[in-house]
């Protein structure tokens, strides 16, 4: 019997001193190490980042960092549960529709002292990229990690084939009334099963082979790679401002006719159908030679340029009315999750993936644009010498022609309305005018 | 002649043999202990993975709760916002519109293979790989169709252009979603459902086909009056069951449409997934679920009474 006692009373000491350790660690430590973990959802970045977690190492021997990729479709559910769960990583990539959310609802770190006490200069990213990250409560939740722009990808020889030359795509002008020569060459590039293009007469628009431009999806309420670049050269702004804003303006004319132009190419056959293209993606298809001109991001360059056997260009998007061009301007960031149990790593990691140490190592790989200008400039430079020509996204940095990405709280509640309106419209189901509909919707969620 | 068959009780029903009262009384005690010890782990699996859910679900029905946060009390608000919810009201129909072709579609072709099964094909092998589709992962089986129907690359497309037909957006178009959705079910279901059918072929006694022959009934006779009948209480169990499982899809929508085009395939489960999930509206999605498990409930409460489901003609 004593025996037994003690060897219970054995296991109650040990257990008593295993759960002290596990009291210690589980305690925000302020001192920087231990193990943070860290996720990502671009498979194409991972080999970059876990270039920049080696070097971290390699200078904070004390910290690790676990990188974890999950893709961008199961990326946000599990963060959130991770939330809840007390599971999520200690930092995170964010995207600009998901932190509104998550910093109202106090889930994300703010970052302004870290910013402060270690002298993170805010003015060394590319203009505007850095502004981005800070809340409603004005605090900052995030600092810049990369950018994007939206251009054209071409198939080269569907282009000549078409007796275009790339000068000429690279200056196509567009309206919303005819298209200007944006819709010119699009029709010109289209190509029916017998031969016939889609500006001869005869051309049949039930079989067609080559479309001129592909059609990803209906861009839901941003059109970030579909619309925005054209509605916003018409002066159409999503928000009344910008960020933060509170009323949206889906039902402003300037918006709908350029909608109604867009999806009426579609009916003209010189765009696929909504229809078909749930399924293999936009690029797939025009690496399959099926579309002569894509709108895509510029995270998407790797994708477009690796096809076999599709020696691919890219064009600057067509002027506006005005005479100026427009793209989205979006930059990605990393936070720190609140419930972090190791705040001064984690920041310290955020810090590191913000300096140019690791901007340039992303910079050096190829695959997106830095937030840093001098590694912008870097990715450029290592683009080209794949013999990728990036001028058409840069371009727009460097003319100002770009607009921020609307930024505004309940994004996935507005994205509810919008996907199944924009579907619609596009699908060629309702007329453009039924936005305005949807739009009040939309407003009536910030009311 | 045949009259003998339909108007009266199975011959089998006089035969039955009457239930054993042997044991009753004795050590009943011990052997509520032991049945306790039994069912305990299927009790706490039930405890802590329903019953505790199921309550807390009900609760949150009534408070608006985003997860990241505490729920906040609100009463009746999101049931009368559901009601006004055009939304709902379609996930509703397009949710009905899919059971009805799923089941209708399933429970003919496994009742033609449970058949099969029972007269013609009585080797394991066969049996066996009817049942193939249903040991797939239903997210496998939902991709590997939404490759082969793709609109542009998919094989069966490739097939139908060569024919020199029209490709058809099986996925795509607003008319195709729900039908392709449901076939796609029916597929990796069937072997299943056949199996169970087939179980309870297999109950029915001989003796009842043997006097049918006997009586000179043809086989479609014999499958109208002996068949179906006796079939009865297995084929309810079935369909409850299906029908049950069929207003749960959601893994197939989710991983192929995500509810579109538009709104054509936004079953209910998707809907609450997306309230839930991706709006951050918890407490919304409850009340959603809490509709959708008092309809199933009503459901098969209907089909028990109207299919007679607990009693059996052979008894």
């Amino acid at each position: 019997m004593k025996k037994s006692l003690g060897a219970v009373a054995a296991a109650a000491a040990i257990a008593l001193s295993l759960s002290a350790c596990g009291g210690a660690s589980s305690t925000p430590s302020a001192e920087a190490k231990g193990e943070i973990n860290y996720w990502l959802w671009d498979a194409n970045q991972l080999p970059a980042y876990q270039q920049c977690a080696a070097d971290f190492t390699k200078a904070n021997p004390d910290i690790k960092v676990k990188i974890t990729q999950r893709g961008w479709d199961d990326y946000w559910t599990t963060l959130t549960n991770g939330f809840v769960a007390g599971t999520a990583p200690d930092v995170f990539t964010d995207h600009l529709s998901k932190f509104p959310e998550y910093a109202s609802k106090k889930q994300l770190l703010a970052l302004d002292d870290a910013v402060q006490k270690d002298g993170v200069k805010l003015d060394v990213y590319n203009k505007g990229l850095a502004d981005l990250w800070v809340g409603q409560d004005g605090k900052r939740y995030g600092l810049p990690k990369d950018w994007d722009t939206v251009a054209m990808f071409y198939n080269k020889k569907l282009v000549k084939d078409a007796g275009y030359t790339e000068e000429q795509l690279k200056n196509l002008d567009w309206n919303p009334q005819n298209g200007g020569s944006y819709e010119k060459a699009i029709a010109h590039l289209t190509v029916d099963k017998s031969g016939k293009r889609g500006d001869e007469a005869g051309f049949d628009k039930s079989k067609v082979a080559v479309y001129g431009l592909g059609l990803e999806n209906s861009g839901s309420g941003q059109g970030q790679t579909q619309w925005s670049f054209l509605s916003a050269t018409t002066g159409w702004t999503h928000t009344d401002k910008n960020p933060w804003g509170t009323k949206f303006n889906y039902d402003d004319p300037k918006l709908q006719e350029t909608i109604k132009w867009w999806a009426g190419l579609a009916d003209k056959g010189y765009m696929p159908k909504l229809e078909t293209t749930v399924g293999a993606s936009v690029s797939d298809a025009f690496g399959a030679g099926k579309a002569a001109i894509n709108t895509n991001g510029s995270w998407m360059i790797g994708q477009y340029t690796s096809y076999k056997g599709v020696e691919t260009g890219i064009a600057p998007t067509p002027k506006g009315p005005e005479g100026k061009r427009a793209s989205m301007f979006n930059g990605l960031a990393d936070s720190v999750w609140a419930g972090t149990k190791n705040p001064a790593a984690s920041v310290k990691w955020v810090e590191y993936l913000a300096s140019s140490a690791c901007q340039d190592v992303v910079a050096s790989k190829a695959v997106v644009f830095p937030a840093i200008k001098s590694s912008s400039e870097k990715a450029a430079a290592a683009f080209k010498a794949k013999g990728i020509d990036v001028t058409a996204f840069t371009t727009h940095v460097t003319d100002g022609t770009t607009f921020l990405f609307p930024i505004a709280d309940k994004a996935a509640k507005v994205d509810g309305i919008m996907k199944p309106a924009m579907d619609a419209v596009v699908s060629g189901k309702k007329d453009a005018s039924s936005l305005t509909d949807a739009n009040g919707q939309v407003n009536s969620l910030f009311k | 002649m045949m009259t003998t068959l339909t108007k009266n009780p199975p011959a089998a029903a006089h035969k039955a043999p009457q239930r054993s009262n042997r044991g009753r009384g004795m050590a009943k005690l011990g052997d509520l202990r032991i049945a306790l010890l039994f069912i305990l782990p299927a009790m706490i699996g039930f405890v802590a993975f329903f019953l505790v859910p199921t309550i807390r679900g009900i609760y949150l029905s009534f408070t608006e709760y985003s997860v990241l946060g505490e729920p906040e009390w609100i009463g009746l608000k999101n049931y009368t916002s559901i009601f006004a919810d055009e939304l709902f009201w379609n996930a509703m129909a397009v949710t009905v519109q899919y059971v009805a072709i799923n089941i209708g579609l399933q429970t003919v072709i496994a009742l033609g293979l449970a058949l099969l099964m029972h007269r013609v094909a009585k080797s394991t092998f066969v049996r066996g790989a009817l049942l193939l589709p249903f040991l797939v992962a239903n997210v496998i089986v939902a991709l590997l169709w939404f490759w082969m129907l793709d609109y542009q690359l998919g094989i069966v497309n490739e097939i139908i252009n060569w024919m020199g037909l029209p490709r058809i957006a099986f996925f795509g178009s607003e008319q195709w979603a729900i039908p392709t959705i449901a076939f796609v079910n029916v597929w990796r279901h069937m072997g299943y459902t056949a199996l169970l059918i087939f179980a309870g072929l297999q109950s029915i006694p001989n003796h009842v086909y043997e006097v049918a022959s006997l009586d000179g009934a043809s086989p479609t006779r014999t499958f109208w009056s002996i068949t179906m009948p006796l079939l009865r209480p297995v084929l309810a169990l079935v369909l409850v069951v299906t029908v049950i499982g069929s207003f749960q899809v959601f893994d197939t929508v989710a991983v192929t449409t995500g509810g579109g085009p538009v709104n054509a395939s936004r079953v209910i489960q998707m809907y609450i997934y997306q309230k839930a999930f991706g709006e951050s509206d918890f407490g919304y999605a409850s009340a959603l679920s809490v509709i959708l498990f008092v309809i199933l409930a009503l459901v098969a409460f209907i089909q028990m009474k109207f299919l007679k489901g607990n009693e059996s003609d052979l008894d």
